[in-house]
């Protein structure tokens, strides 16, 4: 293997760590969040550092690379993409240390297992996280196949995100108690869709390494 | 402007160019890239019949200047050489004044009197931004300046017989990076008024300074397209191989 493919090697391995510790950072705000887990929500927002720095990281190591090896084709476009993808990372990271910390400091905590179900929030979850574990798998692989099926399931997460507005406001009508933890709770949800739109970007940045086309603001995501 | 059409070169034996095709636009900067071999030298030299002095040498094909195939019995090899100007890689200024490098074409080829010949020598060492450098000392020989200033001044001298074409086979190989960044500006500025060729092995020059880049391997042309293109996305992996680095 030639130095300048070693290099390389080297940059998308960073970013696969950093891809791992979100997809674990995500898990474990779903865990800490359905389940009211504060020891977890602590656990990341300690854990929100590490992927600061390997955003920091990957930032430094990029901007070396095109100085000292001027990349052209495939190469370059990598470099382009790892500056975006370590960006859109580090916002998951970000938003899901979010999402901890709203069940660190909020007291409405124990929202009851019906709400939670009818706001779809453990699907959302899911959908999620595998859209995440997808796109990291199509990185590593450098394959696109799943692309359209990663980003449709985006407006999934849109959908359910829309419904909860709804769904939020007949239980604060129903129990006017509720208003504020009614509130409360469509913040991290509204940070729950935002991943859903960085997870598209993700794909979006492995399509133009991979395949060298641009899908951004194509029709499919304008709603983004 | 100037088209090749199914150009197969050979030296003896050597199948040199395989059925190269090409066309390079009016006014616009092509870059030959290509590992060394490959052909691409041949290829430039072929457009102002460089390679007629060669022996045992075969062409087939037809190279179109203009419409008009070069090589046909009616062109006079004297006439094509002012149309198609060459720059070498290695500075080779001749052993006169600075003034009668730029002159000598003039000279040799009997166009115009005094006069104008110290016009046209102004006007070509300002195109080949050389001008400001030199004007005091216009008698002095052309091995006194730098390296970078005789490859400016023998694209001066190319220029003098206003052709409309230049030839340029790896130009600033053997200059400094200041040299090299003087030599890429003046191509950007030449192109306005000339059709520019130019052989490189430095792939940044090559995607720097042309608009069209045509990527040479083993005698055959694996592809030929906008530089942006070619350098962002090339569509055959033999050049995406060479120009990140991973040929061979």
């Amino acid at each position: 293997m030639k130095h300048i493919e070693k290099e390389i090697n080297s940059l998308k391995e960073e970013i696969i760590q950093m891809w791992k510790l979100v997809v674990s950072q995500l898990e474990k705000a779903k865990q800490s969040f359905i389940n009211s887990d504060i020891e977890t929500a602590i656990e990341i927002v300690t854990r929100e550092k590490s992927v600061d720095a390997f955003e920091l990281k990957i930032d430094s190591d990029c901007e070396n690379y095109i100085a000292l090896y001027s990349p052209v084709a495939v190469d370059l476009r990598l470099v382009l993409s790892l500056l975006k993808i370590s960006n859109s990372l580090e916002r998951i990271g970000d938003l899901a240390a979010g999402i901890a910390r709203h069940v660190i400091e909020d007291e409405c905590n124990n929202n009851s297992l019906e709400l939670i179900e009818n706001l779809q929030l453990e699907e959302m979850f899911d959908t999620l996280i595998s859209m995440l574990s997808d796109g990291l798998v199509s990185l590593e692989y450098e394959s696109t196949i799943k692309s359209e099926k990663i980003l449709a399931k985006d407006d999934k997460i849109d959908q359910i995100y829309h419904n909860s507005i709804y769904i939020l406001s007949e239980y604060i009508t129903k129990d006017t108690s509720f208003t504020l933890c009614g509130l409360k709770l469509l913040l991290p949800i509204r940070k729950l869709e935002r991943i859903g739109d960085l997870c598209s970007n993700l794909v979006e940045d492995i399509v133009f390494y991979v395949d060298a086309i641009v899908l951004k603001h194509n029709e499919h995501h304008n709603n983004n | 402007m100037i088209e090749a059409k199914n150009i197969n070169f050979y030296y003896g034996d050597f199948h040199a160019l395989k059925d190269i095709s090409m066309y390079m636009k009016k006014n616009t900067v092509t870059a030959l890239i290509g590992p060394s071999g490959c052909g691409k030298s041949t290829f430039l030299r072929l457009f102002n019949r460089m390679n007629d002095l060669i022996d045992n040498t075969r062409l087939t094909g037809e190279c179109l200047i203009q419409g008009e195939n070069i090589y046909n019995k009616s062109v006079h090899v004297d006439e094509l050489r002012k149309k198609a100007g060459m720059v070498f890689q290695k500075p080779n200024p001749f052993p006169k004044s600075i003034f009668e490098n730029v002159a000598y074409g003039l000279r040799v080829n009997n166009m115009g009197d005094k006069k104008f010949i110290e016009q046209r020598v102004e006007e070509s060492l300002i195109a080949a931004a050389l001008w400001d450098e030199v004007k005091d000392k216009l008698k002095k020989s052309a091995f006194e300046i730098s390296g970078g200033q005789q490859q400016r001044l023998c694209i001066a001298r190319a220029l003098a017989v206003s052709p409309s074409i230049l030839l340029m086979d790896e130009p600033a190989s053997a200059l400094d990076p200041i040299s090299t960044s003087k030599i890429e500006e003046l191509i950007h500025k030449l192109k306005e008024e000339y059709t520019i060729v130019i052989v490189t092995h430095n792939m940044q020059q090559a995607a720097r300074i042309s608009d069209m880049t045509g990527f040479f391997m083993m005698g055959e042309l694996v592809e030929y397209s906008d530089t942006k293109k070619m350098f962002l996305n090339p569509q055959k992996e033999a050049t995406q191989n060479y120009i990140t680095g991973r040929f061979g």
